[in-house]
């Protein structure tokens, strides 16, 4: 196992000079495995890891693009953990990648995988098809399958736009490495059941980028609504999901004032809907 | 049995030397020139896939002029050397002087140890957050380090751009400035406009001209081409 460099006397070990993949991973592996969370091994009789875990990201197309977006909650077991937490990290120029499992590996998951997009890029003076990204984050996720089964799973949602045939891709993934292109929308985490409903019934072909934020925000704010460990738009604190979408222009991320403007607008929807239904049901016990 | 020559020790070094000075000489030149906004690298380079610029990292870029083979080799150990290191700490912890002294200590070895120099000399140079924080490195074949100030040429007919550029440089000028002046002194060069005085026009398509930005965020690398080269070298005429 060789050390991290920490000090250049001696000039380059002979490894930095050699012909070989323009993978990051393949390099780091070979180099200083002990830097990686995957080269991590817990003792095979230890109970699961509790450690914090975060929670719902979706995921949808729209015309010339795709939006993912992540609520900001962790939990640890039925305490919250953070509620500030971000989830959804542009991964390059033209792709983002938004994760839920356990917090600390996805982390470090996420900076490996943006890592190795950019030393590609770097060394071979072009960017990744966005079928090979989607495969290299496929590859790290197997790399964990180990961690997994010990309660560490990771499962990230990958969206990208696509140059070559100019729409946005979306990607999931299971714990084995399995990837999956995803057509319309998808959603992972704990909140996904109630966030797939809620994309069912809003989304439609022909969205355009500022539509598909607002049902970002309504999908994710159904999740929250049903899923205790899903945080939904916090009104008090002013902290707003994070929401991203890729086009031919790269990556953006949806500002604060345009999110409280979506989310103060569906919680004034919703409650004039609240009051209506409670009016008409005291109403109806009158009579 | 016959008995193996002596050569001393400074004829050794001087055949080494020359050996190297001579294939990097051959080379098309580099130069490397500071302006207000950044770092400005310019060769001449019909090859849109070959270059001699790259990006290291968010605020370093490598240079090179030699044999094509040795640098390229020199270039990825510092991506790797970089990224792993700022892997392993943090992003603001991966600096050019680390950088250069790992290439000088590569150099210097393989030119006393191995049978053959490496024929090629670099710049690693990084944007600092103003024009008096920039760090320009040269590297020579034996690992010799220089830190220069705004203005690098390397390759052939060095010395006389270094003159010319030098000459025109000061702080604080433009890009499109210094690109033309970069552009003029690379016309300048080979054995017809060397003895004539007369400046070939390289056009635009010819140049791989890059950038290190310091108005951008994060990474500060950037290729300048196409219709945007074209656009900034007529700024100045």
């Amino acid at each position: 196992m060789t050390e991290v460099p920490r000090g250049t006397s001696g000039g380059f070990p002979a490894s930095y000079l050699a012909t070989g993949s323009a993978s990051f991973l393949d390099f780091v592996q070979a180099q200083a495995p002990e830097v990686l969370a995957s080269s991590l091994r817990l003792p095979a009789s230890a109970a699961p890891v509790d450690g914090p875990h975060s929670t719902t990201i979706v995921a949808l197309v729209f015309t010339g693009g795709v939006v993912l977006a992540g609520d900001r909650r962790a939990t640890m077991g039925s305490t919250i953990a953070h509620r500030e937490m971000e989830k959804v990290f542009a991964a390059d120029e033209y792709s983002v990648v938004g994760i839920a499992g356990s917090a600390g590996i996805a982390m470090e998951v996420v900076r490996l995988f943006q890592l190795e997009l950019e030393h590609f890029e770097k060394i071979e003076g072009t960017l990744l098809s966005l079928d090979g990204k989607a495969n290299r984050l496929a590859t790290m996720i197997r790399g964990n399958l180990g961690l997994a089964m010990q309660g560490l799973a990771v499962v990230p949602l990958f969206a990208g736009f696509d140059l070559v045939g100019a729409a946005g891709r979306i990607y999931s993934y299971d714990v084995t490495g399995g990837r999956y292109e995803e057509h319309e929308h998808h959603s992972v985490g704990s909140g996904s059941v109630f966030a797939r409903g809620a994309l069912k019934k809003l989304w439609r072909p022909g969205l355009t980028e500022s539509e598909a934020v607002g049902v970002a925000v309504e999908a994710l704010t159904d999740a929250a609504d049903d899923d205790s460990a899903t945080g939904g738009p916090d009104t008090v604190r002013r902290v707003w999901p994070v929401i991203m979408t890729v086009t031919a222009d790269g990556v953006r991320r949806v500002s604060d004032d345009e999110l409280a403007g979506t989310a103060d607008r569906l919680a004034q929807e919703r409650s004039a809907a609240a009051t209506e239904a409670r009016r008409f049901r005291i109403g109806g016990a009158a009579r | 049995m016959s008995m193996p020559f002596y050569v001393s020790p400074e004829q050794l070094m001087k055949d080494r030397s020359d050996f190297a000075r001579k294939g990097i000489g051959r080379g098309r030149p580099v130069v490397v020139l500071g302006y207000g906004d950044g770092i400005a690298f310019a060769t001449e380079n019909p090859s849109r896939a070959l270059h001699k610029v790259s990006e290291i990292y968010d605020r370093i870029a490598f240079a090179a002029v030699g044999k094509y083979n040795e640098f390229e080799n020199l270039r990825v150990a510092g991506i790797r050397y970089a990224d792993l290191r700022g892997y392993s700490y943090d992003r603001a912890d991966v600096n050019a002087r680390g950088l250069a002294n790992a290439y000088a200590q590569t150099l210097g070895t393989v030119f006393t140890t191995e049978s053959k120099p490496l024929e090629v000399e670099l710049v690693v140079a990084e944007v600092g957050a103003d024009q008096a924080g920039d760090q320009i490195y040269r590297l020579s074949y034996d690992g010799s380090v220089a830190e220069e100030h705004g203005v690098v040429a390397m390759g052939g007919s060095s010395d006389r751009l270094a003159e010319l550029l030098h000459a025109q440089w000061h702080p604080g000028a433009s890009l499109p400035q210094v690109l033309a002046w970069a552009r003029r002194a690379l016309g300048s060069t080979g054995v017809s406009q060397e003895e004539t005085g007369v400046v070939r026009e390289i056009p635009a398509a010819h140049l791989e001209v890059a950038v290190l930005d310091r108005s951008r965020p994060r990474r500060t690398f950037r290729r300048l081409d196409g219709p945007m080269l074209v656009d900034l070298l007529e700024g100045v005429s």
